[in-house]
């Protein structure tokens, strides 16, 4: 630490909880001193459990740092106050009750910190953030700080309504079952005109994708006003389930500067018969619980884009994992949240991604280091959220796809659909076919991470534009090393 | 004839592939039955998408444990409602799933009339839109030329 003044009181000892004359003396004590660490914690099935990756400055012990970041992220302030003793100041403590040096990262340690029930307020993932990834995450003795995983206690987790549909309903709703839904995202993102924009969405699902989608950034632009593209789409959406005898939708994106205005689009893609709106991450937690409270009130799906997200999750040493931000989505509330594709243009470790899938879909996640998942979590019969893979997959890759993800996944091909060299409604089919023929091939036993390529090619014979597709983007992969992979030893190191 | 890019009603699994044949639809049963799922054999002359109900001929077959003879209880089917929808439904009865996990259709009329869109203009540019089955123009058991 910054050099604490030792008031003379003190020992080098740990914990001096015990003696509170000397415990709340005027001065300035090492944080392992004040309860912050103990390491024969018994853990309390109605704890919140955290793991962070903290990398301290030079000279800071590890154990200092940890027992730091528990208590910056509950009652801790630099220096020691008296009014601790008019509280129960006990059970407002974190405590942090492990520390392991990270495998093969020298200079970072895994802190294990744990936090009672009555520390975050029910219902309210902004309290609980405020507390975990605060004040904590700027404290100058860490150089860096992560949020790896945590384990949220059942307590908890039932003060929550959790997706507004799920996926299981979301289905039911769909009336599609058994095989991914597809979808994609209309492009170009910017400068369409409403009436161009429903031309790509009716194309896209009279050829046989189930959504369409409004990417990040369309919400109101000069080009496009929002009530023309809800219209405009609108029209596609019911048009392309007539010519087709599906259901259909589009997610339209109600993301706006404020809640009122949020609220003003989602009413109106309500009331043109919309089955699903769409928000981006950087809302803000409340803004997310609020729509999902809305979305809840009116039957409708919520799709989550998680733009922003990138800033704090992909560097290892620093910031939030996705997988905790996944299972905050999921106590938050949304219906889909894209949870990256492992083979597509953007960041994803396949186990790693992996791994936030089975927080999304999972009813009792299982410890699994590979997955980089650190603790069990039993969602309490929380609804499931249907991840969404998006960003440069396209139909060549769909045996990894599925072998990769299962059937309970959203495959989104926006330029793998839009940019086929025979038209939209073409390269929609050869989406849908190649897909159900992998469903039909996996169900029937065959290997298709094996013969794959074998059975996308089998399945052009009868469909011209999947032999399209195919010798357009058949050879395209993004091979490049991940930033964001789980750090684990076989045998668990010894701090 | 509807004028997507298959002609024919594309609910279900496997509407974009050529018909399977009876030996391909037992392997899906049996990949069901394999996952611990009942399955149901569902017929109907009006398959409007928001037509969640078609009918059951008899109940799920939770007992039954082979895909010969849940292919018996479709060509029963198929035998009665020859110019009918039939599809192949999957239930899953897990905790937190406890739904449908497949569904495919495995009969289909000869012709398929589709659907048409109805517009009403509503307050300005807004609309209300309906879904028509054509063949629902016609009343029940007389729809597919029966």
């Amino acid at each position: 630490m910054n050099k604490p003044v030792d008031s003379g009181l003190v020992t080098e000892a740990t914990d001096i909880t015990a003696d509170a004359k000397k415990r709340y003396s005027a001065g300035v004590l090492k944080y392992r001193q004040m309860g912050y660490w103990q390491p024969d914690y018994v853990i309390k099935d109605t704890d919140t459990l955290c793991l962070f990756r903290i990398t301290p400055q030079e000279g800071v012990d590890p154990v200092e740092a940890a027992a730091a970041v528990a208590g910056e992220s509950s009652t801790a302030t630099w220096t020691v106050v008296w009014t601790d003793r008019l509280t129960a100041c006990d059970s407002y403590r974190a405590k942090a009750y492990k520390v392991e040096p990270v495998p093969g990262r020298p200079g970072e340690y895994f802190a294990w910190v744990a936090y009672d029930l009555i520390l975050f307020e029910e219902g309210s993932i902004a309290n609980m953030t405020a507390s975990l990834i605060g004040n904590v995450f700027s404290f100058k003795p860490l150089k860096a700080a992560r949020l790896e995983d945590i384990r949220i206690p059942v307590a908890y987790v039932k003060t929550f309504k959790g997706p507004p549909t799920g996926l299981i309903v979301e289905r039911e709703r769909l009336d599609k079952f058994g095989r991914p839904l597809l979808g994609a995202t209309t492009k170009p993102k910017l400068g369409l005109s409403g009436r161009n924009y429903g031309r790509v969405v009716y194309e896209g699902l009279k050829g046989g994708l189930d959504f369409m989608k409004d990417d990040e950034n369309i919400n109101s632009q000069p080009f496009m006003h929002w009530r023309d593209r809800f219209l405009y789409v609108m029209d596609a959406v019911n048009k392309a389930s007539a010519a087709t005898g599906e259901v259909k939708g589009s997610y339209l994106n109600v993301t706006a500067g404020t809640m009122e205005e949020m609220y003003r689009r989602a009413d109106f893609a309500k009331e043109l018969g919309s089955v699903i709106v769409m928000v981006d991450l950087v809302i803000g937690w409340t803004a997310i619980q609020s729509m999902a409270e809305w979305c809840r009130a009116n039957d409708m799906i919520m799709h989550m884009h998680r733009a922003g997200h990138g800033t704090y999750t992909r560097q290892k040493n620093h910031g939030v994992s996705f997988r905790v931000i996944a299972k905050w989505l999921r106590l938050a509330g949304c219906d889909h949240l894209h949870t990256g594709t492992a083979v597509g243009k953007l960041e994803g470790d396949p186990l790693t991604v992996q791994g936030y899938y089975n927080v999304c879909r999972d009813s009792y996640t299982k410890t699994d280091l590979p997955r980089g998942l650190y603790f069990d979590q039993d969602w309490a019969d929380l609804k499931k959220v249907m991840p969404v893979a998006s960003g440069g997959i396209h139909a060549g890759q769909m045996h990894q796809l599925i072998d990769l993800f299962g059937d309970d996944v959203v495959l989104q091909f926006g330029g793998g659909t839009i940019g086929h060299p025979q038209g939209i409604q073409a390269g929609a089919v050869a989406n849908r076919v190649a897909l159900e023929a992998m469903v039909k091939a996996r169900n029937e036993g065959r290997n298709i991470i094996e013969e794959g390529p074998a059975i996308l090619k089998k399945a052009a014979e009868f469909c011209s534009p999947l032999k399209a597709a195919l010798d357009t983007w058949g050879e395209i992969s993004f091979n490049y090393t991940s930033t964001d992979t789980s750090d684990y030893a076989v045998t668990p190191a010894v701090a | 004839m509807m004028t997507n890019p298959t002609g024919r009603l594309t609910q279900g699994q496997f509407s974009f592939l050529p018909d399977l044949t009876d030996a391909e639809i037992a392997l899906q049963i049996e990949y069901g039955l394999k996952k611990g799922y009942a399955w149901s054999v569902e017929y109907t002359d009006d398959p409007h998408p928001r037509n969640t109900y078609w009918e059951m001929f008899g109940n799920p077959m939770f007992d039954l444990k082979d895909a010969a003879g849940v292919m018996m209880e479709l060509n029963a089917c198929r035998k009665t409602f020859p110019n009918h929808y039939i599809r192949m439904m999957a239930f899953d009865s897990t905790r937190n799933t406890e739904s449908i996990t497949m569904s495919f259709i495995v009969n289909r009329p000869a012709k398929e009339p589709g659907f048409g869109l109805s517009r009403q203009e509503v307050k300005g540019r807004s609309m209300h839109y309906t879904v028509h089955s054509y063949a629902t123009d016609t009343p029940e058991g007389e729809r597919y030329g029966r």
